[in-house]
């Protein structure tokens, strides 16, 4: 075990391939040798060199495209879209084509690919730096969608997606990229399409995401503590495929479900998985479904409005104590 | 230089032809099966075999079998929703085209891509792409692969003229030019951007000729009605790319018999345009051409049979092939063959 950032292990996930397999390729905007904008690529183009790690100009079609072009027909290639909400000037390369190509083609065409991306807010960059949009992929059939909220699932879950020979959608929370965390040495590989148990409780099962991970748990300490409320707390850490499972087992325990994400309300994710549980288990509920949410209003960049719109572990806190009262 | 007289498109040195009897008969061979596998699917939809809609090439094979001729087998097509020709000429099977185009199992994508997305991994036809510009960038990845992984392989990018309005045509030509990429972009111009006369949205005359010397390509304009010069030029571009010498993007004007599709009587064509045209057309005049140079009649003739004959059983096999079966619904949406999102 190193003790690794979320941004360092990164880095890391990226070389422990690239270091495996000399068709894994690496391209996008400012990775090379500035090492990323978030640093999240320092040392790649030093131990890879510049056929594999490709500084590409400001065209996310054609970043994208490439990628999908290049899997189609032998590499392996890891996009990078530098901040998510960029997704929107190449959806079409994302849920017309790389999505559908197998499909289409009745299996003809496999895409191995991986598209990084840094997603999500609390970093102050206003409306269009700041989504989190993996709520989008999500409703698009063919695109794997996974996003950590530690350092070591960076690791484990990004390897796992470059394995995969599909095309993954990889979601980095831009706020947790300074966050720290044990990372085992030497090859490390999760799998895909598994939720993790982070605590367990009595009262409530919470199912958060990403950034909402680390404030999920802390409100269920401090419910604990000062209420007596006993939470499980599930890390979803990939959306496609999704763990109905673990959530429909653990919800079943504690009879009551709060979902935590950081998504605008409308379609967020945690409305699927709300679904799903209300469709599958309505009877062995004792309360109504919580979903805690962004509000549906756009971003704003001011750090106290910006504190507000987020689920805060203050705002997760009250919202479940409320419901518990 | 023995000329032929009153065929001005026709200066050959026949003594040192640089195409030769081989690859005219193939070049025109493709362009016969372009054009009945077309007029046959047209056939069908009136039948009402063929549902949803199609974009014929009718009036365009000489550029498909122009660049197809001048391939390597292991090269990479990649065209439009208009790629019927493109896809044939790379050597998938009649049958396949015109059962998928009817939905049937023998379809190449058994029935779940349809008319715009004819693909034939095997034979290098690496898709027909339904959203314009989407499959420039994907061409350049594909371009990227080979020169990563050292093949010689060549990539060729159809798309139309209307494809140059895109970003994503000028984000790809960038790309390709930066990177010194094997791909040959080739514009297929018949004048119209659907319904719309091209030049009246364009900027400049020759919608990507012109746009050429932004990404440092050379300008190239070819007769894409006269397969002889787009083999030509095609071979050029091929050779060149092969070599490790870079991209290049090639205007062929040309022009399409048909309406942008089913939906489309082209009404909006001036009078005269089409007959013009069709005084023109390509696969008429390569017949022609071949007579001129000294083929027998008989053997232009048994030739175009044969293809018909083809034509005609691709056809009867593809009405008596099934449905796509149910379980066809859930299948390979992901690698591992199946559908699930969840567990």
């Amino acid at each position: 075990m190193a003790e690794l950032t979320y941004r360092e292990a990164v880095a890391a996930a990226i070389a422990q391939e690239m270091r495996r397999d000399e068709n894994v390729v690496f391209l996008g905007e400012d990775i090379g040798a500035a090492g990323g904008v978030f640093k999240t690529t320092v040392g790649l183009l030093d131990e890879f060199g510049p056929l594999r790690v490709r500084d590409t100009p400001i065209s996310e079609q054609a970043i994208l495209g490439a990628a999908m072009g290049a899997a189609m027909t032998g590499l392996r290639p890891i996009a990078e879209i530098m901040f998510s909400d960029f997704l929107a000037v190449c959806w079409d390369i994302v849920a017309n084509q790389m999505a559908k190509a197998r499909y289409m083609t009745d299996g003809q065409v496999s895409l191995p690919l991986v598209v990084r991306t840094a997603n999500g807010g609390g970093s102050r960059f206003g409306a269009q730096h700041s989504q989190s949009v993996e709520n989008w992929a999500m409703t698009i059939p063919g695109i794997k969608v996974v996003a950590p909220s530690t350092p070591a699932d960076v690791k484990g879950l990004f390897a796992a997606a470059v394995r995969d020979d599909n095309p993954v959608l990889f979601f980095e929370q831009k706020s947790l990229y300074a966050s720290k965390g044990e990372v085992p040495e030497g090859d490390h590989v999760e799998e895909l399409g598994k939720a993790k148990i982070l605590r367990e409780g009595d009262d409530l099962t919470i199912v958060a995401l990403a950034l909402m991970v680390p404030r999920a748990l802390e409100a269920a300490e401090r419910l604990e503590k000062s209420d007596g409320i006993s939470a499980t707390v599930i890390d979803l850490r990939s959306l496609v495929p999704l763990d109905t499972q673990t959530i429909l087992a653990e919800v079943a325990k504690t009879g009551r479900m709060v979902t935590v994400e950081e998504n605008p309300r409308l379609c967020g994710w945690g409305a699927e998985i709300s679904s799903i549980v209300a469709e599958e288990m309505f009877y062995e509920l004792d309360g109504p479904i919580v979903r805690i949410t962004t509000p549906h209003i756009p971003l704003a960049s001011a750090d106290h409005l910006e504190d507000m719109m987020i689920p805060s572990v203050q705002r997760i806190y009250d919202e479940i104590r409320r419901a518990f009262s | 230089m023995a000329k032929k007289p009153g065929n001005k498109s026709f200066e050959v040195d026949l003594a040192n032809d640089d195409i030769g009897e081989e690859v005219r008969i193939n070049l025109f061979r493709l362009q016969l099966e372009c054009r009945h596998v077309e007029q046959r699917a047209n056939d069908l939809f009136l039948q009402n075999l063929i549902k949803g809609t199609s974009h014929l090439g009718l009036g365009q094979e000489a550029i498909a079998a122009g660049f197809a001729g001048a391939m390597e087998s292991d090269d990479y097509t990649f065209c439009t929703y208009r790629g019927h020709n493109h896809t044939l000429a790379r050597g998938a099977s009649m049958t396949g085209i015109l059962g998928e185009l009817m939905g049937r199992e023998c379809g190449l994508l058994g029935g779940k891509g349809g008319s715009m997305h004819l693909t034939s991994v095997e034979h290098g036809a690496m898709g027909s792409y339904a959203i314009i510009g989407a499959h420039l960038p994907i061409a350049v990845g594909a371009a990227w692969s080979s020169q990563y992984r050292g093949s010689s392989q060549v990539t060729v990018c159809f798309f139309g003229d209307g494809t140059t309005n895109i970003g994503a045509f000028h984000e790809a030509l960038n790309m390709a030019k930066i990177w010194e990429l094997p791909v040959v972009f080739v514009c297929e111009n018949n004048l119209y951007m659907e319904y719309t006369p091209i030049g009246n949205v364009t900027a400049v005359e020759n919608p990507a000729a012109d746009r050429a010397s932004a990404y440092g390509l050379e300008s190239i304009i070819v007769d894409g009605n006269d397969a002889d010069e787009v083999y030509r030029v095609a071979k050029k571009a091929i050779t060149k790319a092969r070599e490790g010498k870079g991209p290049s993007l090639i205007e062929a004007k040309t022009y399409r018999h048909s309406g942008h599709s089913r939906a489309d009587p082209g009404d909006y064509r001036p009078d005269g345009e089409l007959e013009s045209w069709l005084e023109r057309d390509p696969v008429k005049s390569y017949r022609q051409r071949l007579i001129d140079f000294g083929f027998p009649k008989e053997e232009v003739d048994l030739l175009e049979q044969e293809v018909l004959n083809r034509v005609d059983e691709a056809t009867e096999t593809a009405k008596k092939s099934s449905p796509p079966s149910e379980e066809a619904i859930v299948k390979d949406v992901w690698a591992d063959g199946g559908s699930s999102w969840r567990n």
